[in-house]
């Protein structure tokens, strides 16, 4: 048996807002049955204030779908459309104490239903851009799906890049062997895979400098700078930040914040970055928490 | 309100018999059954005992047939493994696409290391085309591996036949019987059937013990590499208290077969029509006329298996499903989907498997718990209209998969 929160079974026990809604005006419908999960959303949007005033579902799913259903209704009502489409997945998921990794999904398409019936309501089309595999990584929740298309977008080798980048393998370990076939099975059908477009070689191939050009003070602090924000993104995903408080030679003081503050994995992302940095700096840096600036001095 | 357990094909509850007689193996007869002295020859004895009460049951010709193991997973990994190692030169392996993970995970894997692996395919109602398994035997097959009855359905192949086969071809045959020993008749010395795996938690001997059978001069190499326990064909200490369990479910079972296909039959096909009599769009699957006397598998459309089984949970009844969502996967069970279930049905498909100790009472609480709960999660499904109590009229179809 799964091991849902208390807020979970409640919710799915007694769902709240469930069945059809007469005067929704706006209809957001994903899922698929192939997949075992299917959701309907209906909003009764009030158009002049855009505010939310009513919102019904219907799911055919599991537990945990029929759950993050519910709470997702509770979540809309009264807010307007613009304040409904900051909802994340992760708030859904919050809402009922969390979920087990395996079932995340279920948070996802509840966020899914609501901007595709936000994109009804307003007459536009919504792409779904979310694809699902087998769930690989249980500590983090990291599919097949997910690995697949960051190894094959930024041409990644080896279990240490992937756990670097999708967090996935970066706990119990157990999932190891199957990151290696995939990187294996990606990394093979990158090789066979037919050049469709051969670029003709110049007349006069460009010499590789022989040594990166020294980067002045200024440069190298701006190349951080760029490093660093590249980051971000990734970081603010995961709801967490990483802000630069001071450099000091070899050494790059920092400050994770958000989710990012106090995570189990806060060595592992530190380290992560560090990784990043050395790599594209092309010189040995080292990362550091900014609590440790004050020791230094 | 007392539980109700319809999950035995998932596991079953040790018989209070097979307990007593395994507490003194875990005390006073602690002794290792390889040593000299008293303490080991008292476990000896109980061992052998055990053996021939396993032999018994399974109709073998010789007790030495008899390999005990950890389960039916390591049974089925030495099975394969032991016919790619005895026969160097063969390397394909024929099984069903309907087996259990233990076989069929095993299969992939060894598809990765470069065996052939030819699946047999199933029809609607799980059953084998034996033209199709004729025509994919040849003198590179090491091995056929085919369950003798479906954990899902619990329909029951003609493994015997198959046996016999492929006998005539010269090759090996073993079957996964885990969910058949113990519910049908089985006569291992009157068939032609190389290879056995027996899991105890099937017929209530307790988890953790298992048995091989190897029919004698059947070319074999073992898994594990050890000590001379079991002829030296599986080495390790043996788990004394499991199977001197064993032994006594196996007698146990023995004095209830007739039970299993009259009592266990009757509840069942009570139970699944009296469900089946007051759902709408409820199918059962499997070979109806050749199954398992104690299984019913059930398909709801519309609906999705876990929150059916969530639902009962709370009145205290244990099932179990084919959905994806139990089992952490995004595909519905691949026996379901081998017979060509469809997935409107695939997903809330409900697995009762009942045993000697279910009642009439229990049944009949069950029948009563499952309409309302169906038409519960119907009510709340896109895909039903709860006002003309029927598949929506207009299909639920999202643009957005």
């Amino acid at each position: 048996m799964w091991d849902y929160t208390e807020k979970v079974k409640e919710h799915f026990f007694n769902p709240r807002n469930a069945g059809p809604l007469a005067d929704a005006n706006a209809i957001g419908d994903v899922g698929s049955i192939q997949c075992g999960d299917a959701l309907r959303l209906m909003l009764k949007v009030e158009p002049t204030t855009e505010v939310i005033l009513d919102a019904s579902f219907q799911t055919f799913g599991c537990g945990s779908a029929i759950a993050s259903s519910s709470a997702l209704t509770e979540i809309v009502k009264g807010k307007t459309l613009d304040e409904a489409l900051k909802i994340s997945n992760q708030d859904i998921a919050a809402f009922l104490d969390g979920l087990p990794p395996e079932k995340m999904h279920c948070s996802v398409m509840g966020r899914e239903a609501l901007q595709a019936a936000i994109a009804n309501y307003r007459g536009e089309s919504w792409k779904d851009d979310h694809e699902e595999g087998q769930m690989v990584c249980k500590c983090y929740a990291v599919d097949s799906a997910l690995i697949k298309d960051v190894v094959q977008s930024n041409g990644l080798t080896s279990v240490e890049q992937v756990t670097h980048y999708t967090k996935a393998g970066g706990a119990c370990c157990s999932c190891h062997e199957q990151i290696e076939e995939i990187l294996v099975e990606v990394n093979t059908a990158r090789c066979e895979a037919p050049a469709i477009e051969k670029k003709e070689p110049g007349p006069v191939a460009e010499a590789e400098p022989a040594s990166k050009p020294k980067l002045t003070n200024l440069q190298r602090m701006r190349k951080i700078e760029e490093i660093i924000e590249s980051i971000r993104p990734m970081l603010l995903r995961d709801h967490g930040d990483i802000e630069i408080v001071d450099i000091v030679g070899k050494n790059i003081y920092v400050n994770l914040k958000g989710a990012c503050m106090g995570c189990a994995l806060e060595a592992a992302t530190l380290g992560s970055i560090q990784q990043k940095l050395f790599e594209d700096l092309g010189e040995y840096v080292r990362l550091l928490p900014a609590s440790q600036l004050e020791m230094a001095r | 309100m007392t539980p109700i357990y319809l999950d035995n094909n998932a596991t079953t509850p040790c018989d209070p018999a097979v307990v007593a007689a395994m507490l003194p193996y875990f005390t006073e007869q602690f002794g290792n059954a390889s040593s000299i002295h008293s303490f080991g020859n008292q476990v000896g004895l109980g061992i052998k005992a055990a053996r021939q009460q396993i032999q018994a049951l399974l109709g073998a010709e010789h007790d030495s047939e008899i390999i005990f193991t950890s389960g039916g997973t390591e049974s089925d990994n030495t099975a394969i493994l032991s016919a790619l190692k005895a026969f160097p030169e063969r390397n394909q392996i024929i099984t069903t696409v309907v087996e259990h993970p233990a076989i069929l995970a095993l299969c992939e894997r060894l598809e990765k290391e470069g065996f052939v692996v030819h699946k047999l395919r199933v029809d609607g109602r799980g059953r084998l085309d034996l033209d199709e398994y004729r025509a994919l035997l040849n003198d590179r097959v090491a091995i056929v591996s085919a369950m003798w009855a479906n954990n899902e359905t619990g329909t029951i192949f003609p493994v015997e036949e198959m046996a016999e086969i492929a006998h005539a071809h010269g090759i090996l045959f073993h079957t996964d019987a885990v969910q058949a020993v113990g519910k049908i008749p089985v006569d291992l010395k009157r068939s032609q059937i190389d290879m056995l795996s027996l899991s105890g938690h099937k017929l209530h001997a307790p988890k953790g013990i298992g048995v091989l059978y190897l029919r004698r001069g059947t070319r074999f190499r073992n898994l594990m590499r050890g000590g001379q326990q079991e002829r030296g064909r599986r080495p390790g200490t043996e788990n004394s208290p499991g199977i001197i369990g064993l032994g006594k479910a196996a007698e146990l079972a023995m004095q209830h077969i007739d039970t299993e296909n009259s009592d266990v039959r009757y509840l069942r096909d009570k139970l699944e029509r009296g469900i089946l009599a007051k759902v709408p769009r409820a199918y059962p699957t499997g070979d109806l006329n050749n199954r398992l006397p104690n299984t019913s598998s059930i398909a709801f459309e519309f609906v999705e298996g876990e929150g059916i089984l969530l639902l009962l949970n709370k009145l205290g009844i244990a099932a179990s499903s084919g959905s994806a969502c139990t089992s952490g996967s995004l595909e519905p069970s691949h026996v379901m989907r081998a017979m060509g279930i469809p997935y409107t049905a695939a997903h809330g498909t409900i697995r009762f498997s009942l045993s000697r100790y279910n009642t009439l009472e229990e049944v009949e609480r069950v029948i009563a718990a499952v309409p309302p709960i169906i038409e519960q999660l119907r009510k709340i499904s896109p895909y039903w209209n709860e006002a003309t109590n029927a598949p929506a009229e207009k299909a639920f179809a999202p643009a957005y998969a």
